[in-house]
């Protein structure tokens, strides 16, 4: 066939080519081994270290630092807190971002690819100018604040940053695009007529949704919620300015060991614990799209 | 035949729109306030806070110091990743696979985790705080993308008018040089795109690099937000907004995103 035919031009230039492989993957391969893999190890080596006080650090192989983690109440509610806060980002996400995929689905061509701009453009803004702009919302003297005093509900300003809550929202809104993009990759697989068929054949509207449209696109909802969950586990700027240093997570801890109080050993066994959490919302995740094949 | 929106569902998706975009545009009016503080809606409106973003060395240090590293990050990121796209989108050779998959690896690892990993390594090398340890540690992130991008555009190109040229007589060399350069163009364009705004917006590995010597724009705007509350971050945040729309249409006119998104 046509691949057979092309087979005999193809071989001499491929041949070529070959003996230059080395050189062409060499400068890729130096960074990666100067700012990834060499780092990598080297952080996985830092956690069986022992931190000294002062800052200082004794090179050793122990497994203390998890120890520690392990059995001190405030690091144990520290991962327990940011499993609980980011699994409420991930459904709340989905179920925000659920009819946005939906419509734009739904919609006829000219409209649909507006509105995946529209959706696209809040990721080309930085996590900072996001954040800030929910300052603005949800400040003290903010926009939600205002018309809660001006109709009087409120005689002081409520506290919406600088909590739990703040920091879902923000992280909520600044995750919807990913879950969006995924839902909507999904959604090839649902087929108008089906949904259709199940109308025609006296379902309500609800129904239809629940029964025919949800299940077709669960491998979407699956992807979304796994994308949500890594990045909210992992996000820094968002809980750190909308959480004010009273909201504790991993990622929060991690910075305030290695910048502020210099524990490395510290941070390091907490970045492998987000690994590991990463390791186990994969395992979920393709235990999921096993199933649902 | 089409499943139709209804309108009470246009409704609710409209004000799941305002959600999404509202921090966003709430920053443009904010910048205008001619309040002390940050107050929404300010009482009073001005151009104060315009006039004070160029006051304010430290952050137009910064800025330049970002551009500078955004500059020099995307020109390495193609300088590195073409022949590495190249390599791996055209060549069969052993191990193939697993390269691109450790060459990638670094997005799947968080930023927080990456940042501290590149601290321990880069404090006993002497590269904190200085250019060429911004520029290895923004590379880490800026090349993985690159590279996708590029391969995937290599991929897609059809092989017969290279394999034309070097049956010819062209040197694999000037095959590349004259024919697969060009018609990877629009590959190579939206690669430097993404590189420049990946690096220009890079806050959390920048964080564990910068010190006292250098700093970036991202960095000293996160700092400003955590220690004080004005609106002159919402002046920056419209520059910034502006640029970022200034270099998505540079692509589009390029590549013609608006055909490829909308009509095909």
């Amino acid at each position: 066939m046509n691949a057979a035919q092309a087979e005999p031009a193809r071989s001499p230039f491929r041949l070529n080519g070959r003996q230059l492989v080395p050189i062409l993957i060499l400068p890729i391969l130096l960074v990666n081994a100067i700012s990834f893999l060499w780092p990598t190890f080297s952080l996985l080596r830092m956690s069986l270290n022992e931190p000294v006080a002062g800052g200082a650090i004794r090179e050793t192989l122990t497994l203390q630092t998890y120890i520690d983690v392990m059995t001190d109440g405030f690091y144990l509610e520290l991962v327990w807190n940011s499993i609980y806060l980011c699994s409420i980002i991930t459904i709340v996400t989905l179920i925000l971002s659920y009819p946005i995929a939906l419509f734009i689905h739904r919609a006829d061509p000219k409209w649909r690819s507006i509105l995946t701009l529209m959706v696209i453009s809040p990721l080309l803004v930085s996590a900072v100018v996001r954040t800030y702009g929910w300052v603005i919302i949800l400040g003290d003297q903010g926009l939600i604040n205002a018309f809660l005093m001006s109709t009087g509900l409120v005689e002081r300003p409520a506290r919406l940053i600088f909590n739990n809550f703040g920091v879902v929202v923000g992280l909520i809104e600044i995750l919807m695009p990913y879950m969006i993009l995924s839902l909507m990759a999904g959604f090839g697989r649902l087929d108008p007529r089906l949904e259709e068929a199940a109308q025609s054949l006296g379902a309500k509207r609800f129904t239809t949704l629940r029964r025919v449209t949800i299940p077709l696109t669960a491998p979407g909802i699956a992807l979304g919620c796994l994308l949500v969950f890594v990045l909210s586990i992992s996000s820094f700027v968002t809980p750190k300015l909308l959480g004010g240093g009273r909201v504790f997570l991993l990622a929060t801890e991690i910075y305030d060991q290695s910048i502020v109080l210099l524990n490395w050993p510290l941070a390091a066994s907490l970045s492998m614990l987000v690994l590991v959490i990463f390791g186990a919302a994969l395992v979920v995740y393709s235990r999921i799209v096993k199933a649902l094949d | 035949m089409e499943q139709k929106n209804s309108i009470p569902f246009t409704i609710v998706v409209g004000l799941l729109f305002i959600f999404l975009l509202a921090p966003v545009l709430l920053v443009f009016p904010m910048s205008f306030s001619g309040d002390s503080f940050m107050s929404f809606p300010p009482s009073s409106w001005s151009l104060r806070w315009y006039e004070a973003l160029p006051q304010n060395r430290v952050l137009i240090n910064a800025l330049w110091t970002s551009l500078g590293l955004a500059s020099v990050v995307t020109i390495l990121s193609l300088v590195i990743a073409i022949p590495a796209a190249y390599a791996i989108a055209r060549m069969d050779f052993f191990g193939r696979e697993a390269l691109f998959a450790l060459f990638t690896a670094p997005l799947l690892l968080p930023s927080i985790v990456l940042g501290l990993a590149i601290l321990i390594v880069f404090v006993g090398v002497g590269l904190i705080s200085t250019f060429p340890g911004l520029v290895l540690a923004h590379l880490v992130v800026t090349l993985p993308y690159a590279l996708r991008v590029l391969a995937t555009a290599l991929s897609t190109l059809p092989h017969q008018v290279e394999e034309a040229a070097s049956s010819l007589g062209a040197t694999p060399f000037t095959v590349f040089r004259r024919v697969t350069l060009p018609l990877m163009t629009p590959g190579i364009v939206a690669a430097a795109a993404l590189a420049f705004l990946v690096s220009f917006d890079e806050v959390v590995i920048s964080l564990f690099v910068v010190g006292p010597r250098i700093t970036t724009l991202p960095v000293e705007l996160y700092r400003y937000v955590d220690t004080r509350a004005d609106p002159l971050v919402a002046a920056a945040s419209v520059f910034l907004i502006l640029g970022t729309v200034a270099v998505v249409l540079i692509v589009e006119r390029t590549m013609g995103l608006n055909k490829a998104v909308g009509k095909s």
